[in-house]
Formats: structure tokens, sequence, C-alpha cells
């Protein structure tokens, strides 16, 4: 085990041991941990940390990153328990100085931090993630869709999710359901629903409208706590089935 | 049957039979607990038109009810065409059979075959 030591910002030397998932689905049978030295500042976050893993001790550690900035929503994974994004969890934050990262639940694992999204992108695209019109604002003479402040307001926070899975990794019902259509999927569609400009609500209440789709929700909230973006998945699922019970027109 | 009309019926179910149940546990307060289960006082209580309608009623809300969650409990255990199918269709049925057994015991009762 190699140590790096640096200083912090009270200018003392501090080291924290990051625990790194390793599993390969072709090779082992099960889950194991393997543990680094690595230096830490007030302001590195667990990405920094993995990516001196991988630069100093081990290059082979499989995690998947691009923005760093919590825009891709490429790096989520489940830090001390809690799924968060690694580029957007400082470690001084966890206050802890073990760091234990591993792959989200409720996908299947590529190798070590790494999960496959299909499922997620699959069930995103069921939900027909556009503005449905017979019209359109690209053609000559025709006006843009203008939308008022209030009606802007009702979506808005659900169109800044970034299809990171978190919110699907935290669901208790995806872990036991798996062809349950998910908070994020569910998040969308009512992003699209409440969306003034939209004239495909009933083809996509249909779509969720099924055994496996929003009656699923067990309301546990989780979704809403862990994700990145403030978005409120378990609240466009309340709003969505006020629409499919008559509440909401 | 839609899943959202299925879960209407569900929570419907469940709203009315909170009221029923509330007024069948009010109508057992008329009399003391031990003495409402004396054989004769149950007799009785089937033998009254309207209260064994209200128990009739009592039993297929609940039956309606808890049996979908069943269902619904069943349907996140496991997933597959056949299960799923197997499941609702056997909910059906258990349903349908738990109602049965409960109204031939008011139907007996007022035919004399106590």
């Amino acid at each position: 085990m190699a140590q790096v030591s640096i200083e912090d910002q009270s200018g003392e030397t501090t080291l924290i041991t990051l625990r790194i998932a390793r599993y390969n689905p072709q090779k082992d049978d099960s889950k194991s941990f393997m543990e680094f030295e690595v230096p830490a500042q007030k302001w590195t976050t667990v990405l920094e940390a993995i990516l001196d893993v991988k630069k100093n001790f081990d290059h082979s550690v499989a995690v998947r990153y691009s923005c760093r900035q919590a825009t891709c929503g490429s790096c989520g994974m489940i830090i001390n328990g809690k799924p968060r994004l690694a580029c957007f969890t400082k470690i001084s934050e966890l206050n802890s100085n073990v760091v234990t990262v591993e792959p989200m639940n409720n996908f299947p694992i590529i190798r070590d931090l790494a999960v496959k999204f299909e499922r997620l992108f699959d069930t995103h695209h069921k939900i027909k993630p556009f503005l449905i019109r017979d019209d359109t604002e690209l053609e000559t003479d025709a006006k843009e869709f203008l939308q008022s402040p209030e009606e802007l307001e009702q979506y808005i926070q659900f169109a800044n999710c970034i299809k990171c899975g978190l919110c699907n990794s935290a669901c208790p019902t995806m872990a036991m359901d798996s062809s349950f259509v998910g908070p994020q999927a569910l998040a969308q569609a009512y992003r699209y629903v409440a969306d003034s400009r939209d004239k495909g609500k009933n083809s996509r209440l249909k779509i969720i409208d099924d055994s496996h789709g929003i009656w699923r929700c067990h309301f546990a909230g989780s979704c809403s706590q862990v994700c990145p973006k403030g978005v409120d998945p378990a609240m466009g699922i309340q709003f969505l089935r006020g629409y499919l019970l008559g509440f909401r027109s | 049957m839609r899943e959202s009309t299925i879960m209407k019926i569900h929570y419907g179910t469940a709203l009315a039979a909170i009221a029923l149940v509330a007024v069948h546990i009010l109508m057992r307060l008329t009399t003391n607990f031990a003495d409402s289960l004396e054989y004769e006082n149950v007799l009785a209580n089937y033998k009254f038109l309207p209260y064994a309608l209200m128990l009739e009623l009592i039993l297929i809300l609940l039956s309606i009810h808890g049996f979908n969650g069943l269902r619904v409990i069943l349907l996140e255990l496991k997933q597959g065409r056949m299960y799923e199918k197997a499941v609702s269709y056997g909910c059906v049925a258990a349903m349908f059979g738990l109602i049965a057994y409960g109204s031939r015991t008011i139907i007996m009762t007022n035919m004399g075959m106590t």
C-alpha cells in the first residue's frame, strides 16, 4: 500500500483511506475492496481521489467520468453508503477519514465502479422525452411556442435531470421490481406532461399507467434525497398520480 | 383493466371499508364484548338484514382491497409474463372464493341452516 502525503488547508498533512470496490463479473465471484492511502485537501473530490489512485497506484480501477462538474451524470456511485456523484462530493464533507466507493445499486456492473445504463436509458426513452405536437416552430412564418413564467415554473426543476441514475440507485422498488419504470423516467414523464407546449400527455400517461409503472412507487422519497441537481422525482410522481386519479388536468 | 382504474378501486374500497368498519365497531359497542360473541347474538346479527348486508359489503370491500394488495406485493417480488398472469388471475379467483365463503355463512343463517 503506497502513501502520499500533502497539506490540508490548516497546513497539516492529511491522508485518507479510499476503499474501492473491485469486481469483474467475468472473473470474480463476489465484490472485494482494495484500500489506498490518498492525499486530500479541503476541495478534493472523491473523483479526484479515485483518479489519484488510477494515476499513482492502480491504473486498472474502472470508473466512468467525463465533465468533472456535475453536468454529464457519468460518475454516480455509492460513496460511504449513499448514492452520490463522485465529482460533486468533496471528501471533507463526508466527515470521515475512510471513504468507501462502490458501484451504484440496481444497475448491472460492467467492472469495479462502472455500471450499465441500458435500463435507465430504455425507460427514459420509453416515456417519450420530447415535446409532442403536430405543428412546429421551425417552419417559416411560424411563431415560437411562448410560455409564461408560471407555466415554466410547473416543470423547470425536472428539466435539470442529468440522467446520472442516482435516483434509480436509491429507489427500493427498483431493487425489487426489475420491470419498474423508475423515478428518473417518471420524473421526466412529469417534466413533459406539465409542459404547456406539450400535447402528448395522454400517450405518456398511458405508458406509465402500467402494472410496473407509476403505481409501484412506495413514496420512500430516497430518489429526491440523493438527486445532486435538486430534482424532486417523488413530488413529480405524486403530481403524475394526480393526473391519473383525476385531481389534475 | 387499466392499472389506474384498479388503483382507484383499491383506494375507494379502503376508504369505504374504514367507514363501514367504524359503523361495525360502533354496533359492537352497543353491548359488551363477551356478549357480542354469544352464539345467539351472532345469529341475530346475521338475521338482521341491514346489518347483514353491511357485513357482506365489508367482506366484499376488504376482499377486493386485500387481494389487490397481495397482487401488488407478489408482482413486485417476481416478474415474468406467465407469473404475472398467474398472480392476477389467482388473486381474482381467491377473492371470489373468499367472498363466496363469507356470503355462504350469512345465507345459511338466514335460511335457518344453523
